[in-house]
């Protein structure tokens, strides 16, 4: 288990402090029996005051029984079972789950069932969005989310990710992210039927003036505390990461970046550095500062929407969720020894191999399909008879990209109306702009279908000048 | 703020400042002097604050015009524009967020040392030694909050479409504003010098090396070349003026660590200084027109 020596869990339990790598079981329980019975306490109270406010507030006192009863379960039987500490009684994954998820979601299948899967699911959730906002439902799947962490931290290796003192910031992410696209989403929904009605959103009948003083300043003091007393209570519980003194010598396995920063490392699977390291992140941010200058939609100020704005919306989301989020969680939960992908419940095996023989465009192309070997200038010729060749070589892959950046944008233009109505609205330049950011932002995704589908290593794979995309 | 004039009643100061309806909170019957208005209506309160205390509709509007801090604010705002379902308040905690930092960091930069012989051995005091044990904690959880609260941020004001005119160069200023949080993070990740750091940095700033024609294993990398002799190695390419040399040593830590506790946080700042100024230039918070 080379790698998580040091890095074991960082909050206070005493059990695993000295631990490295997997322990007895029951050993393992005895540490965190202490912390999932509160976990499920927490629950607990959580879903009994949703009920009290159910019944008193808002008259619904069928909902409030119902979450009644998930409030006895999660405090009367499932806190007590975790607090056993015994292995037998603990809440944990049915076995089933763990090996159906340890099988798809392990080795190369993985990276791919986990991509496709994000996907599928946000565009459901996206689809079905008027059910799934309703917030009966958005609890139910808030419960079962949480119930899922519950039952998956009684597995070490789970835990050992999660519990990093580094990671659980990730945690808190998504469901910080959750609870915050449940929201944006919930109000976009009623506005987009009120706008359907001819009626404002609802963000017009507040708009009404207040003094600052009290309003604003009182909200901003308990933000101040309640933040200050959060830092407090997480400094006290969990303690900041400290491995071994620097060594040069001593490679870790994973060497991995700052979490903020995996999505990129997880672009370096499919891309070189100076495009995953140095081009990506300069067009991310490039992109970014593009985005008023290039949504002209005059629609959708100050409002929560989706139906106002959806080209927007839609890009925004599957960089931000798709390309952004879920990769940066891919990197911290699924990447494991040697950057290979690992299921939830897998354990990290340094000694795991995947041999993997990766094929270029321009081998497919001259010696796939012209059954040739790929144009090699005659040795000692000069330079530019070397750079015909090169680009001969990499024929392909050029008029393959500038199909891409060059072609596609018309031909959208000229095919469809949303792209025409755009490039009218927009004038040459500035559509061509938003389109190739577009297009280089969808290169990901594509780069990854083609590497699982085909192999494919490289589109243009010139070494001689360290110019492989 | 030199407007002394406002300070005394009766000078019609409520007539320059326009409302368009009046607000939920009318006046209220001042309370029968108690130890607090004592306090409050002495000399020394009023030296301070300069009026009395913001019990009452004109002292309200008062305090937000002449208190230094609450300068910040305009004096009236939209209902909605200050909904916590709508902006989520996550620019304010960011901002919060980046105040804590700014003060952990003080404290602990009167403990730690940037060299190769002390950077760690500090930070283990500060675990073991240092009374206030949490600072560390509280500076570490600190950032990676800002970090998650800066994206919730831009998330919010991407949903809301506040981006788009009169507020697209605040967004610019903003973006910018999203990389030196991330950069301040990216820089502090080093300086307890541990296994984690090091690697961390060495992962990041790999890819520096491969910076098209500035860096030494970068696309183009011999386009540079003078008479045949190649202007970026590894002495002199874009990871070595990150790093301060050819892997991450005792002058990267010196380099990061001023970037971390000088350069960047002072950008930060001034940068934050013109983001709520232009808020309130371009109109205070979205709202639909
Ligand atoms: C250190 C980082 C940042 C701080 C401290 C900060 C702070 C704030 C605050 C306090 C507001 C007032 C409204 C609110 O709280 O939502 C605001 C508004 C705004 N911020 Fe930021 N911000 C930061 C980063 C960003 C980023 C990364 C973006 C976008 C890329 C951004 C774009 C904007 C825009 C466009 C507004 C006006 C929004 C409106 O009028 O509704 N800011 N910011």
């Amino acid at each position: 288990m080379a790698g998580q020596t040091s890095d074991f869990p960082a909050m206070h339990f005493p059990a695993l402090l000295a631990a490295g790598g997997l322990i007895d079981q029951a050993t393992f329980l005895s540490g965190v029996k202490g912390f999932l019975t509160i976990y499920y306490l927490g629950l607990a109270i959580t879903n009994a005051v949703a009920a009290f406010l159910l019944w008193h507030h808002w008259h619904r006192p069928k909902a409030a029984l119902v979450w009644t009863i998930v409030a006895t379960v999660f405090g009367g039987i499932l806190a007590p079972m975790a607090g056993s500490g015994d292995p037998y009684w603990t809440p944990r994954m049915p076995e089933a789950i763990v090996s159906f998820l340890n099988s798809w979601l392990s080795g190369q299948v993985g990276a791919i069932v986990y991509t496709i899967g994000s996907v599928v699911f946000l565009s459901v959730l996206y689809l079905g969005r008027d059910f799934f906002v309703r917030p009966m439902v958005a609890w139910t799947g808030l419960n079962l989310a949480l119930l899922a962490m519950g039952l998956s931290m009684v597995n070490q290796n789970f835990w050992q990710v999660v519990s990093k003192g580094d990671n659980i910031p990730i945690v808190g992410l998504m469901f910080l992210l959750g609870f915050f696209t449940w929201l944006a989403t919930y109000r976009a929904v009623i506005n987009d039927k009120r706008i359907a009605e001819g009626l404002p959103p609802l963000e017009k009948l507040d708009d009404e003036k207040v003094l600052v003083w009290p309003d604003l300043v009182y909200t901003e003091l308990v933000c101040m505390l309640a933040l200050t007393a959060f830092l407090l209570v997480w400094g006290i519980l969990i303690q900041a990461p400290l491995e071994q003194p620097a060594s040069s010598v001593k490679t870790p396995n994973p060497s991995k970046a700052p979490w903020y920063f995996l999505g990129l490392q997880e672009m370096l699977v499919y891309f070189d550095p100076w495009m995953a390291g140095v081009v990506a992140p300069s067009l991310i941010i490039v992109g970014l500062m593009a985005i008023p200058y290039l949504d002209f939609n005059k629609k959708g100020m100050g409002y929560y929407t989706i139906n106002e704005r959806k080209f927007a919306y839609l890009n925004f989301q599957f960089g931000f969720l798709v390309l952004w989020v879920t990769l940066i969680v891919m990197g911290t939960v699924l990447r494991g020894p040697n950057w290979n992908f690992f299921g939830p419940f897998e354990p990290w095996d340094s000694h795991k191999v995947e041999a993997l023989k990766n094929v270029d465009l321009s081998e497919y192309f001259w010696i796939g399909l012209l059954n040739r070997g790929l144009p090699k200038a005659p040795t000692g010729s000069g330079f530019f008879v070397e750079l015909g060749y090169i680009l001969l070589r990499e024929s392909p892959g050029f008029i393959l990209m500038g199909i891409y950046l060059f072609v596609v944008p018309p031909a959208l233009a000229i095919g469809t109306t949303l792209f025409r109505n755009m490039y009218l609205k927009m004038g040459f330049l500035r559509y061509m702009l938003m389109t190739n950011l577009l297009l280089m932002m969808a290169i990901l995704p594509i780069k990854m279908a083609l590497r699982w589908s085909f192999n494919l290593k490289y589109i243009i794979h010139i070494d001689e000048w360290f110019l492989n995309f | 703020m030199g407007r002394p004039g406002i300070l005394h009643p009766g000078n019609g100061v409520t007539s320059i400042l326009s409302f368009p309806r009046s607000s939920a909170h009318s006046l209220r019957p001042l309370p029968m002097p108690s130890l607090g208005e004592l306090v409050r209506n002495s000399q020394i309160w009023k030296s301070v604050f300069r009026h009395p205390a913001p019990l009452d509709r004109r002292n309200r509007i008062v305090v937000m015009l002449t208190n230094f801090f609450l300068h910040l604010h305009p004096v009236s705002v939209k209902k909605q524009g200050i909904a916590l379902s709508y902006t989520w308040c996550m620019g304010g905690v960011t901002f919060f967020l980046f105040l804590v930092e700014t003060v952990t960091g003080v404290l602990l930069m009167f403990y730690y040392r940037p060299t190769l012989e002390w950077a760690y051995a500090d930070i283990l005091a500060l675990r073991d030694v240092a009374s206030l044990g949490i600072l560390r904690e509280l500076h570490r959880w600190g950032a990676h909050a800002m970090v998650i609260t800066v994206w919730l941020h831009m998330y919010r004001v991407f949903l809301t479409g506040s981006y788009k005119p009169p507020r697209e160069f605040n967004w610019v200023v903003g973006v910018v504003l999203l990389l030196l949080t991330l950069l301040l993070s990216f820089t502090g990740y080093l300086l307890p010098w541990d296994q984690l750091a090091i690697w961390a940095i060495t992962v990041g700033s790999n890819m520096a090396r491969a910076t098209p024609i500035l860096g030494y294993e970068g696309p183009f990398q011999g386009v540079l070349n003078v008479d045949g002799i190649d202007m970026i190695t590894q002495g002199s390419d874009a990871r070595f003026g990150l790093l301060g040399a050819r892997f991450v040593g005792e002058e990267t830590l010196n380099r990061f660590y001023v970037l971390h506790c000088v350069a960047i946080p002072l950008a930060a700042a001034l940068l934050i200084a013109i983001h709520f100024w232009r808020v309130r230039k371009d109109g205070g918070i979205s709202a639909p027109l």
